[in-house]
């Protein structure tokens, strides 16, 4: 760059040319090729979430060209010959043809399914950044919105395939799924007869798999490419979010150009994608289907588990009592309503809910673009940490047999605590991580007001020992400086006796009392210009309370 | 090797294999006929000793908790101890000291699985390069082998029961494994897991694994006949020694079978692989996110 | 947030100025290393200034690129070598150890390839591109007030223009005429399937039991699932048994063989007589202690089938329902709210028969069951 730019060649040229002539194109290039990026490792992780699903569709077009989603009945006579003579279905016998006749094949099933475990856990992961770090704040609620509904997407489409390939494991998937909607009042019988086409688990014609198929290859595929596409756009649009940093303001946006660091990057995390997910497909098995057999109404496996990001609706399952209503001649059962929509329901829409709640709580209506350090916002990260455990806790319930096996702990016990724990757990979890936030604060506090242990030890000429501090750089400061401090409480009523908008009525009291939880504890973090030379070595928890009486 | 290649097409040849084989035939089948006569007067006396062996082998481990009489004991408040031994059969007591379960040494829950005591242990190491040493550990097995056969022939002397399967009936090559597949799918894999890899219980009480090379053919087929512990039975009339057979070629067929697709995450299904992709999959990914979003290295510019 | 603007201010701070800290004494833990997650320090240079590369570095950053680039060449010459070449030796890959050999390497390579490629741009990018670090504005995303009160009398007029506020009948017989368009997909997805009617009420048992009764015989014989074997009351007497069955003929006269097993599919249990519960002994649907239980669980509808003969539980390996054979699969565990429904059993010429379907609906449970 600081050599003087060569002319660009006549090929690139000529077909710039060419599009700018029909399309303008150049105005766009112009003005976002060197878009800047922010970097940091985990704006890395939506990407992963990216990368993984154009490797489903590759992988997934490579098996339609062999798959058959036929429920109809056929003898196996073919390579794996321990299943010689089995009865079974289209589907399953083609699955079994991909994996042990075309070459190539069961390494394409397994970067598939690889890459939908990655996909989920991408997505898992990349959400719990953006709600740690606030990114979901004004102005990216709408971003937010459709992460969620993604990440629905994405369990249904997981589920979907799961089942396809018409194995026991799968088929004990679905005959849960059946077991779930006939539980749903009213319309359940209906809905498991409508999906279905008639009775588990072959309906009248054998239309379940091709109807699975159908979702799972073109509906769902497609509205998450298009939902896929709004949420890049969107981001791009608005800019990515920055992590606080002396660099970075609510103005200006700092980082490599997208051409070419940036693009070269992004190009170099999509060949990782794919290197990690044929590395994991090449080393290790997944979803080995001629082990699981051919469904069998009859048959069942120890441990019947389904793919990771089901295991909450299966440990909410399993540690649910037994509730079951019986009255006016109808059935209700809480023992699978609940658990199949309390949990995911909790947390979904608790998700969906949340940028706004706080937006209402906190009265910030402005746009953030540099995100808040999670320690900043105790509250919010404290229910993250419930939420997740919460969250976790269902998980693992998911796999209590396998726990109780592996670890040597009695079945019911396991039940027992999870059925505790899945209340305690959170709460525990929210008082934990918030004191831990604000300790954090205070210790940030005390780094601004006293400056960083240098080591050195000085003797005062009373022969008193104390550390000597020195100023903490300023990179560090602007970081630890990004916190905004809670503003003093407006008074309910103003001198001449009218109560501040906002404050009348039930609502306005919850809010005022949500309000003054949110920002009840805060430690203020303020530069106030003044470094301790020589402080005698404390803690910072008193630097802290120090500090509080001073600001008050 | 010349030799024999010439003589193969000598005229005479064919009739000399076929005289050969029969010979063979009659020395194998004159060793499988039980022997009349003097033979058999030895034979009671042998046999006469050994039950003698059996008991005294009994009441050297069996018998504290079994009984005297293997009536079986019970406790204070007539909560059984220990079953009744009387009816089990030869197949029971083959089971639970080959693989070591009896003599129990605490009773938890379940009885695990273990090394058999030494009276017992028939699969002690004997491939030793010194001859001496290869020898007695031989004397070992053979003496452990027949301790085993007196004591189940004393057990079943006491009340019968079900006997030790033979060597043709457990032959995993004999069995079909996709019906012993199906039937191991329907009735077994729902504690055992789907490739036999062991699962959970109430209780505390386990599946035990079945996937690894220590249990036997022998082993495999005496649990089912005589359902040890929580396990259910699955007589010979349920169960067809043929259905047995089945099931257990589909089980060793399967252990044996390699993992076409890598490392087999212990065969127990997602919730390994939810784990693998998450600690190695996301894990790895995460490494390489921070090493492409980290500062550049320094030492590179131009100072 | 306080915005931090001074970015301007260039200059590492590394070694730090005079008037800042000494050297750290080695061994004292550093508050600051903790938090360099943030790849901090950069300054943003003036547009269009690159960074000057120490020539020797990065020649040899270009050999290790180029290297690893002629590494992933060459894994992609292998995977296609390997599969032109190899993999289709005698007739093609069939079977469990080729399709080991042939993911081991279709896979090997083509990891080897992505990740060598990948490698080598991340050097690239971080060791030979020059591109310094920019400063852009983020512009406000709202329009300002101007344009927005223009563009809402824009709005206005064109409603006016079209007269849909004007003419209040015309836009009412729009929505008319679009709401029953909206339900006819919803018409249209009837078909899917046949309604539940008595569907979930009965099982196979039922008509086989029904059939057999017109031939004059008390029930329908137990087959074991797999063998198809019919089970003798002598079969099974052996105390601590359990097998699978299903009613004989299922898979002949039935029009859906798999969805009729998939209801009728029964555990057969051999429970110590004495044990049995009173209630139970009263039904008096056992033969000597053979006892015959739906095997779909009545919670989401697994099969429930590990039977402890210890214990006499059976227990669902989904979600750990348990329930007590000897009474009667009373639900001694976890979430299924009912009993397995029991089957009744007798003998007949020495053979196991059912006298009768389930007295209730299998499996989990539904609004209409009550």
């Amino acid at each position: 760059m600081s050599q003087t730019a060569p002319a660009a060649p006549k090929a690139v040229e000529g077909s710039l040319n060419f599009l700018d002539d029909r399309l303008g194109s150049t105005n766009f290039f112009k003005r976002n090729a060197r878009k800047a990026f922010p970097d940091h490792w985990s704006f890395m992780l939506g990407e992963i979430a990216l990368y993984s699903f154009v490797i489903l569709l590759l992988t997934g077009t490579f098996l339609t060209l062999w798959f058959k989603p036929s429920m109809h009945e056929v003898i196996y006579e073919g390579s794996y010959t321990k299943l010689n003579g089995v009865k079974m279905s289209e589907a399953y016998a083609s699955a079994l043809h991909i994996s042990f006749d075309v070459r190539g094949g069961l390494l394409m099933r397994q970067i598939h399914h690889w890459a939908a475990v990655l996909f989920m856990a991408a997505i898992m992961a990349h959400m719990l950044r953006v709600f740690f770090t606030g990114a979901y704040r004004k102005p990216r609620e709408l971003n937010w919105l459709i992460g969620i509904v993604l990440f629905t997407l994405g369990m249904v489409e997981g589920l979907f395939g799961y089942s396809l390939p018409d194995d026991l494991l799968s088929g004990t998937g679905l005959r849960i799924t059946q077991g779930v909607l006939e539980a749903v009042p009213l319309v359940g019988t209906y809905g498991y007869m409508f999906l279905f086409g008639g009775e588990f688990p072959e309906g009248n014609h054998g239309d379940l798999i091709p109807r699975l198929f159908t979702l799972h290859v073109l509906l769902i595929p497609g509205v998450i490419l298009a939902l896929v596409t709004a949420h890049m756009m969107i981001m791009w649009h608005q800019k990515h979010t920055a992590m606080p940093s002396r660099n970075q303001s609510e103005k200006q946006v700092y980082g490599y150009p997208f051409y070419p660091v940036f693009m070269a990057k992004t190009g170099a995390f999509f060949m990782f994608t794919f290197g990690v997910t044929a590395l994991l497909s090449t080393v290790t098995q997944i979803n080995p289907i001629w082990l699981y057999g051919p469904y069998d109404p009859g048959a069942i496996s120890a441990g019947s588990q389904p793919d990771f990001y089901m295991g909450v609706l299966e440990g909410a399952l399993r540690i649910m009592p037994n509730w079951e209503i019986t009255a006016w001649g109808h059935t209700l059962s809480l023992n699978v309503l609940i658990p199949a929509t309390l949990p995911l329901g909790i947390v979904f829409g608790g998700a969906a809910a949340w940028p706004f709640l706080e937006r209402w709580v906190t009265g910030d209506n402005r746009s953030h673009h540099v995100v808040e350090r999670p320690r900043n916002a105790p509250v919010r990260t404290g229910v993250g940490v419930a939420a997740v455990t919460f969250y976790g806790l269902l998980w693992l319930a998911g796999a209590n047999d396998v726990l109780a096996d592996k670890f040597h702990v009695e079945l019911f016990k396991t039940t027992w605590f999870f059925r505790v724990a899945i209340f305690a757990g959170p709460i525990l979890a929210y008082i934990v991580t918030k004191r831990i936030c604000l300790g954090l604060q205070r210790r940030d506090a005390a780094v601004i007001d006293h400056g960083v242990e240098s080591g050195i030890i000085v003797m005062s000429p009373e022969g008193k020992f104390s550390e000597r501090h020195v100023p903490v750089r300023e990179e560090e400061k602007a970081v630890i400086l990004s916190k905004e401090n809670a503003k003093p409480e407006a008074p309910a009523v103003d001198g001449s006796g009218i109560p501040a908008p906002g404050t009348k009525g039930p609502m306005g009291f919850l809010r005022s009392r949500l309000n003054r939880g949110w920002t009840l504890d805060d430690i203020p973090v303020e530069d106030r210009g003044h470094h301790g030379e020589h402080h005698e070595v404390e803690e910072g928890e008193r630097a802290g309370a120090e500090q509080k009486e001073l600001s008050r | 090797m010349k030799r024999f290649t010439a003589w193969r097409r000598r005229p005479w040849a064919g009739y000399a294999v076929v005289l050969a084989a029969l010979a063979a035939i009659g020395a194998i089948y004159a060793g499988f006929t039980p022997q009349n006569g003097r033979a058999e007067a030895a034979g009671i006396a042998q046999a006469q000793e050994d039950l003698e062996n059996g008991r005294q082998l009994y009441n050297k481990n069996c018998a504290s908790c079994h009984g005297q009489n293997a009536e079986g004991t019970k406790d204070a408040n007539g909560k059984p101890l220990a079953p009744s031994l009387l009816g089990v059969g030869a197949a029971s007591v083959d089971f639970q000291v080959s693989t070591g379960r009896m003599p129990a040494m605490n009773p938890g829950a379940q009885m695990p699985r273990k090394r058999p005591i030494p009276e017992f242990d028939v699969n002690i190491k004997t491939d030793y390069h010194d001859p001496e040493q290869r020898e007695a550990a031989e004397k070992k097995k053979a003496q452990a082998e027949k301790n085993l056969a007196d004591l189940r022939a004393y057990i079943a002397s006491l009340g019968g029961g079900p006997a030790v399967p033979t060597a043709d009936q457990v032959d995993p090559d004999k069995g079909d494994a996709a019906v012993g597949g199906k039937l191991f799918r329907t009735n077994c894999a729902q504690c055992h897991n789907f490739v036999g890899s062991g699962g959970a219980l109430t209780g505390g009480k386990y599946a035990p694994p079945l996937d690894s090379d220590d249990v036997t053919p022998t082993q495999i087929y005496e649990a089912m006949l005589t359902g040890p512990q929580a396990m259910p039975v699955f007589n010979d009339t349920t169960l067809t020694p043929e259905n047995k057979r089945d099931i257990i070629a589909y089980l060793v067929k399967t252990r044996e079978e390699p993992n076409p697709g890598g490392n087999g995450l212990g065969r127990i299904g997602p919730v390994s692989e939810g784990l693998a992709g998450w600690l190695i999959g996301l894990g790895l990914l995460v490494l390489a996110a921070m090493w492409i979003t980290a500062k550049k290295p320094k030492k590179l510019k131009k100072s | 947030m306080s915005d931090n603007k001074d970015h301007s201010t260039g200059g590492e701070q590394q070694p730090r100025e005079e008037g800042g800290a000494p050297g750290r004494v080695v061994g004292t833990p550093s508050p600051a290393a903790e938090r360099r997650l943030l790849p901090e320090g950069d300054t943003a240079a003036p547009e269009g200034a690159g960074e000057e590369l120490d020539e020797q570095a990065a020649k040899r950053a270009e050999r290790v690129v180029a290297s690893l680039f002629v590494l992933a060449f060459a894994a992609s010459v292998a995977f296609i070598a390997y599969y032109i070449g190899w993999s289709g030796r005698d007739g093609g890959m069939h079977g469990i150890e080729r399709a080991r050999e042939s993911n081991l390497w279709l896979g090997g390579t083509m990891t080897l390839a992505f990740l060598a490629m990948a490698v080598g741009i991340t050097i690239w990018v971080r060791r030979l591109m020059t591109s310094q670090p920019v400063v852009q504005e983020r512009h406000e995303l709202r329009a300002d007030d101007a344009t927005r009160e223009s563009f809402a009398k824009t709005f206005l007029e064109g409603a006016q223009e079209s007269g849909i506020t004007k003419r209040p009948l015309l836009r009412r017989t729009l929505l008319l005429a679009a709401a029953p368009l909206g339900l006819a997909p919803l018409v249209l997805l009837r078909d899917l399937g046949p309604l539940p009617e008595k569907r979930l009420r009965h099982t196979y048992w039922g008509e086989a039991v029904r059939r057999a009764k017109a031939q004059g015989k008390k029930g329908v014989r137990l087959v074991v699932d797999g063998t198809n074997k019919p089970l003798k009351v002598s079969d099974f007497a052996t105390p601590g048994g359990m097998i699978t069955v299903v009613p004989e003929g299922i898979e002949e006269h039935s029009e859906h063989p798999l969805n009729e097993i998939a209801k009728a599919v029964t555990i057969l249990i051999n429970v110590p007589p004495d044990k049995m519960s009173p209630r139970m002994r009263a039904r008096g649907w056992d033969v000597n202690g053979i006892v015959a239980y739906s095997k779909i669980c009545t919670h989401v509808g697994c099969p429930a089938a590990l039977y402890e003969q210890t214990t006499h539980h059976i227990l669902c390996p989904c979600h750990q329902s348990t329930f007590d054979a000897t009474d009667a699969a009373k639900v001694v565990f976890g979430p299924a709210a009912r009993p397995l429904p029991q089957l009744p059993l007798a003998e007949e010429d020495g053979y196991l028969v059912a006298t009768g379907d389930f007295p209730e609906p299998i499996g989990p449970s539904f609004w209409e069951r009550g």
